[in-house]
């Protein structure tokens, strides 16, 4: 074989086996999606969606309440956690030899890697066992600490990836360092910083370990924050293990809305990031 | 990684290493005449990349509404100088100061002194232009909303009168609220002009704003220093000597982070005072 038909052969093969790799990440993920949307889907109606359970024993009922639960937990915990992994990303990024810097970076990491149910005994030991109630507070916690590392970090990198030059610009003009890292390099990274956010939201959103004991579950509706409430992970979870067919199926619907709200936000993290940065090239 | 993005600017390498060759004389005390008030002015300024010295006694004066030009080779310190006039290297890390720059005869290095109020007074365009992901407008008008200069009602005037100053306004005044970086090299440096000239600065320093553009847009930043000048106190780093010698009424000439020789351009370029001041202009070295 000659020297340029080998290296061809070479490159060939590179490319199958990449190809192959893509198809082996994404088999299981079709599967998990195909699975669910033909298990959920024949269960998928109106009632799901504006009813509320029914007692053991009645077929029918929907899961109202966990739908609108986990709204609003997801909701408290970005509504917590944005903020907070937002400025610690800035002070990362900006101070990133400072001793607090390298402090919050190792912690942040180490967070990440905490197994969710330790989160969430961290939280019922925070605003559980004080109240002594469950409540979606608590849960909105539990979430909240799990998104704060994912969002620290990804802000930091992509703080990292503007410029520094355009810092200078700014402190030149006479901001002080706090100015130029909020309304300069901020708005500067905020395409990818939005799509961090999703990600982690995406992330959070399937999560049960953390609400086990912190917003606990809800057989009723409820939009109290100081009340335990429902959420379709915790929902899913109960009626899966329950020896009750409708409740299976049940189950299948409430994890195909579920898997639905996650892609949603997938999508939305694109469609967001996009605009964002159409704005600024043209 | 992390260090140059924060920075902004690595540390010079070539003066971590001064050659052996006894560095050139230092600077004879200018007795220049300027002609108009001395508006900024160095005295036995040292500065220091942590052990490594950059910067050795400079002193120079800075006369209003004129145009200075500092040149020199590679690494000779020249914008570290700069940057010490408005304490742009502050925010680099572990970084020294000794001497003393005044400004209007006050010590921008002294205890008390507003550094926000500094950098207003004293702006800078850098070398590779920075406009801002925003708005053309927005860009001219943050330096007046950060320091709050003016009202918002005024805004409008404000950025307008510092497009003009800048000669872009005839470019730009349709598309004010695009995105600044749809404008060319040229005019994006133009903007970070009239960005700087909008907080009505007293000196302008200028990090060789035209490096990086074409001859065209290039003639067109020198036309503007020259119209500058009227009304404002420029200081410019060049690495072209033509440029030095066309824009500015005096050059000061640095190597090795001294300053070697400050007098008028023309004398400079035409009779320099330091042999080695001769071989760099006439691109012995360098």
């Amino acid at each position: 074989m000659s020297r340029s038909s080998r290296r061809k052969a070479f490159s060939r093969f590179v490319e199958v086996l990449c190809a192959g790799a893509v198809l082996l990440a994404l088999v299981p993920l079709f599967f998990v999606f195909f699975y669910v949307v033909q298990q959920g889907f024949s269960s998928l109606n109106w009632d799901f969606f504006t009813k509320m359970p029914k007692p053991v024993g009645e077929l029918g009922g929907g899961m109202a309440n966990a739908i609108v639960g986990s709204l609003i937990i997801i909701g408290l915990a970005a509504a917590f956690a944005i903020p907070v992994g937002l400025v610690a990303g800035v002070y990362v990024s900006e101070y990133p030899k400072a001793g607090l810097a390298t402090a919050v970076r190792f912690t942040a990491d180490v967070l990440n890697g905490v197994p969710s149910i330790v989160i969430g005994i961290f939280a019922y030991g925070l605003a559980v066992l004080p109240v002594k109630h469950f409540s979606a507070l608590a849960g909105g916690l539990a979430l909240g600490f799990m998104m704060i590392p994912i969002i620290t970090r990804s802000t930091e990198e992509l703080l990292n990836l503007v410029p520094g030059s355009l810092r200078e610009g700014a402190l030149a003009l006479g901001a002080t360092r706090a100015r130029a890292a909020f309304s300069v390099m901020l708005p500067a990274a905020l395409p990818g910083i939005m799509t961090g956010i999703l990600v982690a939201l995406a992330r959070i959103a399937g999560e049960t370990a953390p609400l086990l004991f912190t917003s606990f579950s809800n057989r009723f509706f409820t939009t109290r924050l100081d009340q335990p409430m429902a959420s379709l992970t915790y929902q899913i979870w109960t009626y899966a293990m329950s020896p009750y067919d409708d409740w299976h199926r049940q189950a299948w619907a409430g994890a195909l809305v579920l898997v639905t709200m996650v892609f949603i936000f997938s999508v939305l993290a694109r469609v967001v990031t996009r605009r964002l940065e159409r704005m600024h090239r043209t | 990684m992390s260090e140059t993005l924060v920075t902004g600017r690595e540390p010079v390498p070539e003066l971590t290493a001064a050659p052996a060759p006894g560095p050139p004389a230092p600077a004879i005390p200018s007795k220049l005449e300027f002609g108009s008030p001395v508006r900024m002015e160095a005295r036995g300024l040292r500065f220091f990349y942590g052990p490594n010295q950059a910067l050795y006694d400079i002193s120079i004066r800075i006369p209003e509404k004129s145009v200075t030009a500092f040149i020199g080779p590679s690494g000779c310190g020249k914008s570290t100088f700069l940057r010490c006039l408005n304490r742009m290297n502050d925010i680099i890390l572990d970084t020294r100061v000794e001497g003393d720059v005044l400004l209007d005869g006050k010590d921008i290095y002294g205890p008390g002194v507003d550094i926000v109020d500094l950098r207003r007074r004293v702006g800078m365009v850098f070398q590779k232009s920075n406009p801002f992901p925003k708005s053309i407008f927005d860009n001219v008008a943050y330096g007046l909303k950060i320091n709050h200069l003016c009202p918002r009602s005024e805004m409008p005037e404000r950025v307008e009168k510092a497009l003009k100053d800048s000669a872009l306004w005839d470019e730009v005044k349709d598309r004010l609220n695009t995105s600044a970086l749809g404008l060319s090299g040229g005019q994006q440096q133009r903007l970070c002009i009239a960005r700087a000239l909008a907080v009505e600065p007293e000196v302008v320093l200028m990090d060789e704003p035209a490096s990086a553009l074409d001859p065209i847009a290039t003639q067109k930043i020198e036309e503007l220093i020259y119209e500058l000048k009227r009304n404002y106190t420029i200081v410019i780093v060049t690495h072209n000597m033509q440029q030095a010698a066309r824009v500015s009424e005096f050059t000061a000439f640095f190597m090795l982070g001294r300053l070697v020789e400050h007098d008028r351009t023309d004398k400079i370029f035409t009779n320099p005072g330091q042999k080695i001041t001769e071989d760099y202009i006439t691109g012995r070295f360098g």
